[in-house]
């Protein structure tokens, strides 16, 4: 998949690195918040949210059982209004169809709206590699790329970056691909966003093709959906010749009255704003206006994979709002980039390892990176159980390791379900829970834990066993001695 | 109190493998509670644990007797309560779950019949039993965390603050952040301790700035984990069972300002423990 994220280590060691990072911790924290605040208040002024959950849940539930018809009425549709259709197995194929399309017309860059499906499949990489220019225009965007670094979140994707980063990264590259911030630049955000205004410009000016992925694709119409804030993705959709848009087969929606639900529950799910300040729309090509070279890549890359899987499949429902990477406490403190993709928080850890198996060391881990705490199931607004979607998959990490050489864990979980499963044995177990508790007396708590359990006891003191269990208290006092 | 809200019914105490073993003094304080408002309580012996660890790991195979152990031994009870918000949460919403996934519809219908009679400590007393105040005295400076199973998968909202509201002596203040999760989830304390810790630091953090002396909530493994936290810092704050606050009467502190032991007494650890003369004898 990702060229970028190739290798990730397990999610816990990257957590761990993450954790030290004391400036991001600080960043993650206020950004967060901010918009989990803003969220909170305009979602509790909608007397009539849980319907729009509702009805965008049941609305994604009747596209994803019917997929195929809605794909092929939606092919139909761009057919017909001009624009060519394009279908990619995966993300190489995806990568090679618009390498090549971006050949043809013979541009050496492209400017890109911000789009999660292109940095899925690790486009700007594999355009690189052909010689194109990927130039993202998306503000945070910009501040990911230009600072050689990785997307963090799935809206912001820069949150781990606070303004005196994101000046330094500004004065140190801008100047190397472009147009250079002014000197004397400070941190003020207005400023800031200037100097991203003047540089953007030339590029957007310049450039012949854009690249954009949608957050909807209308079946019956054949229109595409960008729902943005900046604007900059307003001027890569209309000043270039050719347009191509690498979608998600997931993002079809049958009717256009369908957006009543879902630009409803984006915004407010996402910036925590009643409505986004650009939606743009545009159904293949209109003659005179606009770009005239129009073309839709329809990207699988896993997602039939999911969709096989009665109960992951709901994971396909995601609109990439991020509400809940921003209420997830996990995320909030280690960031973006030890979920090893470009989707990462509660959805990441949900969607990665059905999207791309559960083979890798990252995406084994992913279904654990979860105190299963269920704010990220709360504020999802499209009802996907992100809680019972983790236990899932991590009985299918399980299930997939059964049969080999157990490992310590099976090994105790084993033995601890043979002992439950027979009081009399259990009552056995807890007897040496005793003997220890009274070898340790009056102390209330242990230190320092051996071994494994050592990974309780480096930070926390464990509780030490009382001399006498409840099921031995009872049999004493209410007489049942069994 | 002429007739007492509890009388007549009969309700099986689910202890959980872990309270049984680890904190019995919680399971009793729900039986102190629930005989004081006229319940008879009982405690089926042939009881182990909900499966909860193993669901919640991964093991939905190991867990699958344990959801069948609990449907068969719990069946005939007219009510079911627990001390524990997370095993209450995984007999609600996972049994089922657990059994039809491994293929077994008919004990999934079992498993949802039988769940339907389950009740957290707070839920029985609030909803079955219609009370807030039990009748408690709790003269100390207390603050509450609401655990998450308890909050967002059995949606109990403010009941055990009802009933503390209604604790005599006690000075209740608000937990900062309080709807944050500690970081605890199980193996999640283990599978991922660095970010466990680093959550429950926060959470240790907010509750040292209440000032309280006790913190209080309806679930012990997520109390171990702050607790422990608090301990290791020596923050002097205790963590206490929300069902041995309520257990707490008049007497208990009466008997301790006699004998100048307020404060040792009631705590979150047994006051059984034999002395150190008793264990090396
Ligand atoms: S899973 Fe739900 S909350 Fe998370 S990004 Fe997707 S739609 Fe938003």
């Amino acid at each position: 998949m990702s060229g970028t994220f190739i290798g990730m280590p397990k999610f816990q060691t990257a957590a761990k690195e993450a954790l030290g990072n004391s400036q991001q911790r600080r960043n993650l924290q206020h950004a967060t918040g901010t918009i989990r605040r803003k969220r909170a208040g305009v979602v509790d002024e909608l007397d009539n949210w849980d319907e729009l959950r509702q009805a965008g849940a049941a609305i994604k539930d009747n596209v994803l059982s019917h997929l195929d018809t809605y794909l092929v009425q939606l092919e139909e549709s761009l057919t017909q209004a001009g624009a060519t259709v394009h279908w990619a197995a995966d993300a190489e194929e995806a990568n090679r169809i618009v390498t090549s399309l971006v050949r043809a017309t013979g541009a050496e860059e492209v400017v890109k709206v911000k789009s999660m499906a292109t940095q899925e499949i690790g486009l700007n990489e594999a355009l690189e590699v052909a010689g194109i220019n990927a130039w993202e225009t998306d503000l945070a965007e910009l501040i990911v790329q230009l600072g050689h670094d990785k997307p963090s979140h799935i809206l912001v994707p820069a949150i781990h970056r606070n303004r005196a980063e994101i000046r330094e990264i500004f004065l140190r590259e801008m100047g190397q691909v472009g147009t250079p911030p002014p000197t004397g630049l400070t941190s003020n955000p207005r400023e800031l966003a200037e100097a991203a205004r003047v540089h953007l410009r030339e590029k957007f000016l310049r450039a012949k093709v854009a690249i954009s992925g949608a957050n909807f694709a209308i079946a019956e119409t054949g229109t595409l959906v960008v729902v943005e804030s900046e604007g900059n993705g307003r001027m890569c959709l209309t000043l270039p010749e050719t347009l191509i848009s690498v979608v998600g087969i997931e993002k079809v929606l049958p009717t256009l009255e369908d957006l009543e639900v879902f630009m409803q529950l984006l915004p407010r799910s996402s910036t925590g704003e009643r409505m986004n300040p650009y939606t743009s729309t545009w159904t293949g090509i209109t003659p005179g206006d606009g770009p005239q070279d129009v073309h839709v890549v329809l990207l699988d890359n896993g997602r039939t994979d999911a969709l096989a899987d009665q109960v992951g499949r709901q994971a396909l429902r995601c609109i990439r709002c991020s509400a809940c990477l921003n209420v997830c406490p996990v995320y909030q403190r280690v960031g973006g980039h030890a979920y090893g993709s470009v989707y990462p928080g509660p959805i990441g850890a949900i969607l990665n390892p059905q999207l791309r198996g559960t083979t890798s060391d990252v995406d084994q881990s992913l279904p654990y990176a979860s105190s299963l705490c269920g704010a990220c199931g709360d504020v999802c607004p499209v009802n996907i159980e992100i809680p019972e979607l983790l236990v899932h998959l991590r009985t299918r990490v399980v299930d997939e390791h059964r049969g080999g050489i157990p490992s310590g864990e099976q090994i105790a979980m084993k033995g601890a379900a043979w002992m439950f499963s027979d009081h009399r044995r259990w009552e056995k177990a807890q007897k040496g829970a005793e003997l220890s508790g009274r070898a340790l007396g009056k102390k209330d708590t242990i230190g320092r834990l051996p071994g494994p359990l050592s990974a309780w006891s480096d930070a926390r003191d464990a509780p030490t066993p009382p001399a006498e269990s409840f099921r031995s208290w009872w049999k004493r006092e209410k007489g049942d001695p069994r | 109190m002429t007739s007492l809200p509890g009388q007549g019914m009969r309700v099986a105490l689910f202890a959980t493998c872990f309270n049984d073993t680890m904190w019995p003094e919680t399971p009793k304080a729900v039986v102190t509670v629930l005989e004081r408002l006229g319940v008879t309580v009982e405690f089926p012996l042939d009881q182990t644990c909900c499966g909860q660890m193993f669901t919640n790991t991964g093991y939905a195979r190991e867990a699958l007797p344990l959801v069948e152990r609990f449907a068969d031994v719990f069946d005939g009870y007219d009510a079911v309560v627990a001390p524990s918000g997370s095993c209450v949460g995984s007999v609600r919403h996972q049994h089922a779950t657990v059994a039809r996934g491994c293929g077994q519809p008919a004990l999934a219908d079992q498993a949802t019949t039988t769940a339907r009679k389950v009740y957290e400590f707070s839920e029985l007393l609030v909803d079955v039993l219609g009370v807030t105040d039990v009748g408690a005295t709790f003269p100390h400076r207390v603050t509450y965390h609401p655990t998450c199973h308890s909050l967002r998968m059995l949606r109990v909202a403010d009941k055990p603050l009802q009933l503390l509201r209604e604790v005599r002596g006690i000075d209740l203040v608000d937990l900062p952040e309080a709807e944050e999760c500690c970081g605890f989830g199980g193996t999640f304390a283990m599978k991922n301790a660095d970010t466990s810790v680093a959550m429950g630091a926060d959470k240790a953090q907010h509750v040292r700035e209440t000032h309280a002396e006790v913190l209080v909530a309806g679930d012990n493994s997520c109390l171990a984990h702050i607790g422990g936290l608090l301990t290791r810092q020596r923050s002097g704050i205790r963590v206490m069972h929300l069902a041995e606050v309520l257990a707490s009467t008049e007497r208990d502190f009466a008997a301790e300002n006699e004998l100048g032991t307020a404060g040792d007494n009631p705590t979150n650890q047994p006051t059984d423990r034999p002395t150190e003369e008793e264990v090396t004898a």
